[in-house]
């Protein structure tokens, strides 16, 4: 996992509520065996005027309204986002398109509970700063061009310049994983004995829960 | 202390807690799919780590099967290689398969249940966010992304931390033509689609208890579209009679000691939960949505509401945007909107009660002329098999439906099953965001009652007068 520190870089606005994980990355892109090549169709449906297909050669047409094709937020790895963002389906293809389009972080009054989670694991910071900070961060963002901010994880705070714009809550566990790289897997490793023992309890209790499934193909 | 049905589910699959509250927590059964698992085996590949119990795990293609003409093989070239990509994963790592030609292929959260891999007091996980299906048998379940697939393959456990727990009474009896479909679009509609987030709801009461297994899945199953990871509903005789001698569940003395340990799995009666809700169901109506949100939804009889009307700057924006993407007018009755496609199928409502229930609408009439296409596909082999044996297919075929196989099909479109640009559907499926069911395609989440009077009728009706 990508180690998560401190990120300062130029915010990009998306200005609607409950944006879905099939908006970020729509369906026809889930068909990929491999980790990478998300980017490129990140919100592909508002993105670009043409549909998309994946593995597609032929040049696609940008749709110039879109935020993320406007001229002043080239290059910005800070989304500013609204309520129950990463809604919807479970695909980790949304946090990894968002990762490879170059956003680090995604400042939201809320986030959607499975995205939230796939983003951590992937070393992509959701931070969630009350609603009418939100606000204020929109209209700064508007009203600036160049508008960046500076998201610490250590201290947990985020900065305009050295303003304090607030703080935001993450689970300690979390942040340390972030802060380190660290992966579940290795964790949960080290742990085996502990869970031969959990099993060895459960196959007492619950011995049904181990049986050996009939019918298999 | 009195324990909610959450906490007990909980509890009993901690390995270890650590002191911010996280806990590695203890997973029964993964089912697999297509999608999201490829990411999940290549990583274990890398890093030439094994599976911890592959017997644990139970895989099924279903996302990008064809619906038809399966003989003539996965014609979609990338679709194919997934699915190929599933089997030799399967192969290799000694995970059980339901293969493409095999009766038990179907939805996963289909096949789950109808098998008895789903079983009571269970932790069960999917790389799917329609997981919390399961949460009807009293089963703590939900949906991972792909990094957690990979952990479950490999340790058989996950870092979570616990939810906040929810309880939605639905008290009342049903009007006739009104089903669990609709309870739960109603639930959703007051909660919003962020109401549930952080939370694990249980959904009780006498309308709960009342409900087929089938009915709690399809209430469970769209726990998700009010933000719950899981949706929960406790153990009863209606759970037990229906695992009774299903394949996976198990059997003699050992299912004995099985069902005197889940008649446990309920609430305890005073136990304490963080949000407490109650919706009488006695007057409920039959509800459709209107917009690109599942929240956004009307009884039948009501109309399309004015973003004018709307005094969150934000929700008005976004209301405006639904409508315009919907193409709708503000003020439109729900009952003059017309549709060019009927969907019938999804892990919301592709068992074999949704089918009779959208096949006595049909009762030998046929698809309006406005109606290009209407769609039926059965949520399993199985389930296609009992229907047709009670003659549903001819119900539907002669009305003018098509009868495919079983698969996710048009609730995502990621096979051939799309709408095309512009094209309205009446849809039993779980999601009506933009493009969901084909770029540009537009989404009514309904009832199957609901969407096979749409099909005969053209046009949403209000299937408690007329019909």
């Amino acid at each position: 996992m990508q180690r998560f520190e401190r990120e300062t870089g130029l915010v990009v606005p998306l200005d609607r509520l409950n944006v879905d994980t099939d908006a970020i990355i729509p369906k026809q892109f889930l068909k990929a065996v491999a980790r990478s090549g998300f980017g490129i169709n990140l919100f592909d449906n508002w993105r670009y005027l043409d549909h998309g297909e994946p593995g597609q050669e032929t040049a696609r047409t940008p749709n110039p309204d879109f935020v993320l094709n406007k001229p002043r937020y080239q290059g910005a790895s800070i989304l500013l986002a609204r309520a129950n963002f990463g809604c919807g389906s479970s695909r980790e293809h949304a946090p990894w398109a968002l990762l490879e389009y170059g956003i680090r972080a995604i400042v939201a009054p809320s986030f959607a509970d499975i995205f939230y989670n796939n983003s951590l694991k992937n070393g992509l910071l959701p931070v969630v700063l009350p609603e009418a900070v939100i606000d204020r961060l929109f209209q700064a963002v508007e009203a600036t061009v160049g508008y960046s901010l500076t998201i610490d994880l250590r201290s947990q705070r985020v900065f305009a310049k050295d303003e304090e714009i607030g703080a935001f809550a993450i689970d300690a566990f979390r942040r340390e994983c972030l802060l380190e790289g660290l992966d579940d897997i290795g964790w949960t490793q080290a742990r085996e004995a502990e869970i031969r023992d959990y099993e060895a309890r459960r196959r007492h209790e619950a011995p049904w829960l181990f049986a050996q499934a009939k019918g298999h193909s | 202390m009195a324990k909610t049905l959450y906490d007990k589910l909980w509890d009993s699959h901690v390995v270890r807690e650590l002191a911010d509250g996280t806990c590695l927590l203890y997973i029964d059964r993964q089912l697999v799919h297509e999608v999201t698992s490829p990411q999940a085996f290549a990583g274990l590949r890398a890093r030439a780590r094994g599976l911890w119990r592959p017997e644990a795990n139970l895989a099924v293609a279903d996302h990008n099967v064809p619906t038809r003409d399966r003989a003539l093989g996965i014609t979609d070239a990338t679709s194919r290689r997934q699915i190929e990509a599933l089997e030799r994963n399967c192969r290799d790592f000694h995970v059980p398969l339901f293969a493409m030609d095999d009766i038990r292929q179907g939805i996963v959260h289909v096949v789950g249940p109808e098998q008895g891999a789903t079983l009571p007091g269970m932790t069960i996980v999917c790389g799917d966010s329609h997981t919390s299906t399961h949460g009807a048998f009293g089963a703590l379940a939900y949906g991972v992304g792909t990094s957690e697939v990979e952990q479950v393959l490999a340790t058989q456990c996950l870092l979570q931390k616990r939810s906040r727990t929810m309880r939605v009474r639905l008290e009342g009896t049903l009007p006739k033509g009104v089903g669990a479909k609709d309870m739960a679009l109603a639930v959703i509609g007051k909660l919003g689609t962020a109401g549930g987030t952080g939370c694990a709801i249980e959904f009780a009461g006498s309308a709960v208890r009342a409900l087929s297994m089938e009915g709690r899945m399809t209430l469970c199953n769209m726990a998700i579209e009010a933000g719950a990871r899981a949706g929960l509903v406790a153990v009863d005789e209606t759970t037990i009679t229906y695992l009774a001698g299903r394949p996976f569940a198990p059997s003699g003395a050992l299912w004995e000691r099985a069902v005197a340990a889940w008649r446990g799995l309920v609430s305890d009666g005073d136990a304490q939960f963080d949000h407490e809700w109650e919706i009488d169901v006695g007057a409920l109506a039959p509800q459709v949505t209107y917009g690109t949100s599942p929240e956004m939804v009307v009884p039948v009889e009501g109309r399309v509401p004015d973003p004018a009307a709307e005094r969150d700057p934000a929700r008005r924006e976004a209301l405006a945007a639904a409508l315009a993407y919907m193409d709708l007018r503000p003020g439109t009755a729900i009952t003059d909107i017309a549709v060019d496609v009927v969907f019938i199928g999804s892990c919301t409502n592709a068992r074999l009660e949704d089918l009779r229930d959208a096949a006595a609408m049909i009762a030998g009439r046929r698809l309006a002329p406005g109606v290009r296409r209407a769609l039926v596909v059965p949520g399993s082999g199985l389930v296609k098999r009992a229907a047709e044996a009670e003659g549903l297919d001819r119900v539907f075929t002669e009305a003018g439906f098509e009868w495919r196989d079983p698969g996710c099909s048009m609730c995502l479109a990621m096979n051939a099953d799309r709408l095309e640009s512009g094209e309205r559907c009446a849809s039993t499926s779980n999601r009506n965001f933009e493009g969901r069911q084909g770029a540009g395609g537009r989404t009514h989440l309904v009832s199957p009652r609901m969407a096979a009077a749409a099909a005969i009728a053209g046009h949403f009706v209000d299937i408690r007068h007329d019909l």
